[in-house]
C-alpha cells in the first residue's frame, strides 16, 4: 500500500460525490425547479466519467510530483467545464428556447474538488513570483478563452448574458468604476490625512476613532443614508450639481464606498511610516534631507509594502460591496443580483455574482503577487 | 472612564429607544417628507433587533465552534498536511464578497432565514479559523517544552496549556466575525431574512431616510457595543495568561 497525501484523498471524497450527484439541472424554462442530470446521461458521458474518477482516485498516493498534479487538476477543472457546455447544447430539444440547462451541485463540486486540487499543487510547486504571475495570466486567459469560444453558449447564466449584452458591458463599467474610483479617491484623501496624524500624534486617536465607528455602519444603511445627505448637498450647496454631486445614480455608492475605504488606508499609511527604523530616518536627517524629502524619498517608499497591502483590503472589499449599489441604483453587477432575487431567477443571481467573485478573486492574487514583489524589493 | 460611560449611555440610550420608539418620533420626524411615519410600526422594532442578534449568535457560535474544530485539527498529527492548504483557503475564502455568497445559497436553501446563517458561518469561519491557528501554531518554544518536561499528554496539553493561550487570539478573531455578520445580515433582508435590514430597506423602498437612519443606527450600536464587549473580555483573557 503505497503513502496517501491526505489533502488529495479529501479532494477524491468530494470529486467523487460531485460525480455521483446532477452535473445539470433541466428546467422548462428560467424560473420553474429542474430536474437533475447525471454525467452519465450525456454523450461520451460515462468515459469522462471514468476519466475524472480516475484522476481523482489516482492522486491519492503521495509519489506525483506536484506538476502532474497541477496539469490533471487543470485537465479536470476545463473536462468538467466543456461537459456542462455540452449538456446545455444536448439536452433542451431543437427549437426550444425556453429550456434552461444550469450547472447544480454535481458541477459545483468537481470544481471545488479541483479547484483545492490546483490550489495544493501549487501549494507543493512554490513557485517563483515571476511564475505565479504566468500561472494568474495563464488561468484568467484559459477563462477568457473558453467563454469566447461560445462552448458555454448554451448555459443558462450564458443565455441570460446574450439577452443583455449591452447592459452587462455598461454595469461591468459601472462595477469596476466605483471599486477603482472609490479607492483612487481613498488614496488620494488617505495618503495625506495618514502622514497628517503620523506627525501630530494627538490627532491619531480622534481621526482613527472616527474612521473606526464609520466602519461599523452596516453597509446598507450608510448607501441608503448618502442618497438624502448627497441630495440634500445637490439642492443647497451653490455649484455642488455641477461639480457632479448628485443625490441619486452611481455618486452616493462611490461616496459610501469611499467612507469604507479611508479607515484602512488611513491605519496603513501611518503603521507604514511607524515601522521605518528610527536610525534610517536619522540618517536621511543626517544627510541634509528637508523634512519634505525624508517623507517623499525615505519614509514613503519603505512604507510601500504596506500601503499595498491596504490597496488589496480596499479592492477586494470595495468590489464585494459594490454589489449593494444594485439596491440604491447605482448600477454595477448588483443590479443583475438583485434584480434576479427578486424574479427568483438564479440564473440572473448568477450573472451578477459570478464576475463578482472573479473579479475579487483576481484582483486579490495579484495585489497579493504585488505586495509580495515590493517586499523583496524593500528587503 | 469616558471609554466605559459612553457605551454604557448609547446601550441604555438604544434599550429606551427599542422598548418605547414612538417616544422618539420627534427625533426622526426631520427626516420624513409628506407626513411619512417617522418610526417603523409594520414589526415591532425589539423583535427584529431580538432575531437579528440571535441569527448572528448562531452564525457566531457555529463558526466558532467549526473554525476552532478545524485549527485543532491541522495543527496536530496527521491534519499537519492540511495545513498549507487551509491557509490558501482562507486566504481565497476572504475574497469572496458576502453579498454574493449569499446570493448562492439562495437557490440551495431557498428564500428565509437560512441562506442567511449559511452565509454568515461560511464567511465567519475565516476570521476565526485564521486567528485560532495563530493561537495555536505561535507558541513561545519553552512553553511547548516546559509542557513536555512535566509530563503532560498531548490532550491535557491542549486544554491546559494551548487553548488557554490562545484565546484571546481566538476572542479577537470572534470580534471580527461578529461584527461582521452584524452588518452583513441587513443584507439577509433581501432573502426574506427577519432583521433590521428589513427597515433599512422599507426606508430605501419608500424613500423615507428616517427608516434608513434608525435601522442603521441600531445595527451600528450594536456593533460598537459587541466590538467593545469582546475588547474587554480579551483584555480580561491576556491578562490572565499573564500575556501583558
Amino acid at each position: 500500500m503505497p503513502r496517501l497525501w491526505p489533502p488529495a484523498v479529501l479532494f477524491a471524497m468530494i470529486g467523487l460525490a460531485g460525480l455521483a450527484l446532477p452535473l445539470v439541472q433541466f428546467k422548462a424554462n428560467r424560473i420553474v425547479p429542474g430536474e437533475g442530470v447525471g454525467l452519465a446521461a450525456l454523450p461520451h458521458g460515462p468515459w469522462v466519467m471514468l476519466g475524472l474518477g480516475a484522476a481523482l482516485v489516482l492522486a491519492c498516493p503521495d509519489r506525483w510530483p506536484a506538476v502532474a498534479r497541477l496539469a490533471s487538476a487543470v485537465a479536470g477543472l476545463i473536462a468538467a467545464t466543456l461537459m456542462l457546455g455540452m449538456a446545455a447544447s444536448h439536452l433542451p430539444p431543437a427549437g426550444n428556447s425556453l429550456a434552461r440547462v444550469a450547472p447544480a451541485s454535481g458541477f459545483w463540486l468537481l470544481v471545488l474538488a479541483f479547484g483545492l486540487m490546483v490550489a495544493d499543487a501549487v501549494n507543493r510547486l512554490r513557485p517563483s513570483l515571476a511564475l505565479r504571475w504566468v500561472m494568474l495570466a495563464g488561468a484568467v486567459a484559459l477563462a477568457a478563452g473558453i467563454l469566447a469560444s461560445g462552448l458555454l453558449d448554451g448555459v443558462s447564466v450564458m443565455r441570460e448574458y446574450a439577452t443583455r449584452r449591452d447592459l452587462f458591458g455598461r454595469e461591468a463599467q459601472a462595477h469596476l468604476a466605483l471599486a477603482f474610483g472609490s479607492l483612487g479617491l481613498a488614496l488620494l484623501a488617505g495618503i495625506p490625512l495618514g502622514i497628517a496624524i503620523f506627525q501630530v500624534r494627538r490627532w491619531r486617536g480622534p481621526v482613527l476613532g472616527v474612521l473606526n465607528i464609520l466602519q461599523t455602519i452596516p453597509s446598507l444603511a450608510l448607501f441608503g443614508m448618502m442618497i438624502p445627505v448627497l441630495g440634500w448637498v445637490a439642492a443647497t450647496v451653490p455649484g455642488a450639481t455641477q461639480a457632479g454631486v448628485s443625490g441619486i445614480g452611481t455618486f452616493p455608492a462611490l461616496v459610501a464606498l469611499f467612507l469604507y475605504s479611508l479607515l484602512p488606508v488611513v491605519s496603513n499609511t501611518l503603521a507604514g511610516l511607524s515601522g521605518v527604523p528610527a536610525p534610517t530616518r536619522e540618517a536621511a536627517v543626517g544627510l541634509g534631507m528637508t523634512r519634505a524629502q525624508v517623507m517623499a524619498q525615505v519614509l514613503l517608499p519603505l512604507a510601500l509594502p504596506v500601503l499595498l497591502a491596504a490597496v488589496r483590503i480596499v479592492l477586494v472589499q470595495n468590489i464585494g460591496l459594490a454589489v449593494i449599489a444594485g439596491l440604491i441604483g447605482g448600477g454595477g453587477f448588483g443590479t443583475f443580483v438583485f434584480q434576479g432575487l427578486g424574479q427568483t431567477a438564479m440564473d440572473l443571481v448568477l450573472l451578477g455574482a459570478l464576475p463578482t467573485i472573479a473579479l475579487a478573486l483576481v484582483a486579490g492574487i495579484a495585489l497579493d503577487l504585488l505586495v509580495q514583489g515590493t517586499r523583496r524589493g524593500a528587503a | 472612564m469616558i471609554r466605559r460611560i459612553l457605551p454604557a449611555l448609547a446601550g441604555l440610550a438604544l434599550l429606551a429607544f427599542l422598548i418605547s420608539p414612538g417616544s422618539f418620533a420627534p427625533l426622526f420626524q426631520p427626516f420624513t417628507r409628506n407626513n411619512a411615519p417617522a418610526i417603523y410600526t409594520q414589526t415591532s422594532l425589539l423583535s427584529l433587533t431580538l432575531s437579528h442578534l440571535a441569527i448572528v449568535a448562531l452564525a457566531v457560535a457555529a463558526s466558532t465552534v467549526a473554525g476552532l474544530v478545524l485549527a485543532i485539527l491541522v495543527t496536530r498529527g496527521a491534519g499537519r498536511e492540511f495545513l498549507p492548504l487551509a491557509r490558501t483557503v482562507t486566504a481565497v475564502g476572504q475574497t469572496f464578497p458576502p453579498v454574493a455568497v449569499l446570493a448562492l445559497a439562495v437557490p440551495v436553501l431557498g428564500f428565509g432565514t437560512g441562506p442567511t446563517l449559511v452565509a454568515l458561518f461560511l464567511y465567519g469561519l475565516l476570521p476565526v479559523f485564521e486567528n485560532a491557528l495563530a493561537g495555536l501554531s505561535n507558541q513561545p518554544a519553552p512553553v511547548a517544552e516546559a509542557a513536555r518536561a512535566m509530563g503532560l499528554t498531548p490532550r491535557q496539553r491542549l486544554w491546559q496549556i494551548d487553548l488557554p493561550l490562545a484565546l484571546p487570539l481566538l476572542l479577537a478573531g470572534m470580534r471580527l466575525t461578529a461584527v461582521i455578520s452584524l452588518g452583513t445580515a441587513t443584507i439577509g433582508s433581501t432573502v426574506a431574512a427577519r432583521t433590521l435590514g428589513e427597515v433599512i430597506i422599507a426606508g430605501l423602498l419608500s424613500s423615507n431616510t428616517a427608516f434608513v437612519l434608525q435601522g442603521g443606527l441600531v445595527v451600528g450600536i450594536l456593533a460598537v457595543l459587541i466590538h467593545h464587549a469582546f475588547q474587554a473580555a480579551e483584555v480580561r483573557a491576556r491578562r490572565r495568561m499573564g500575556l501583558d
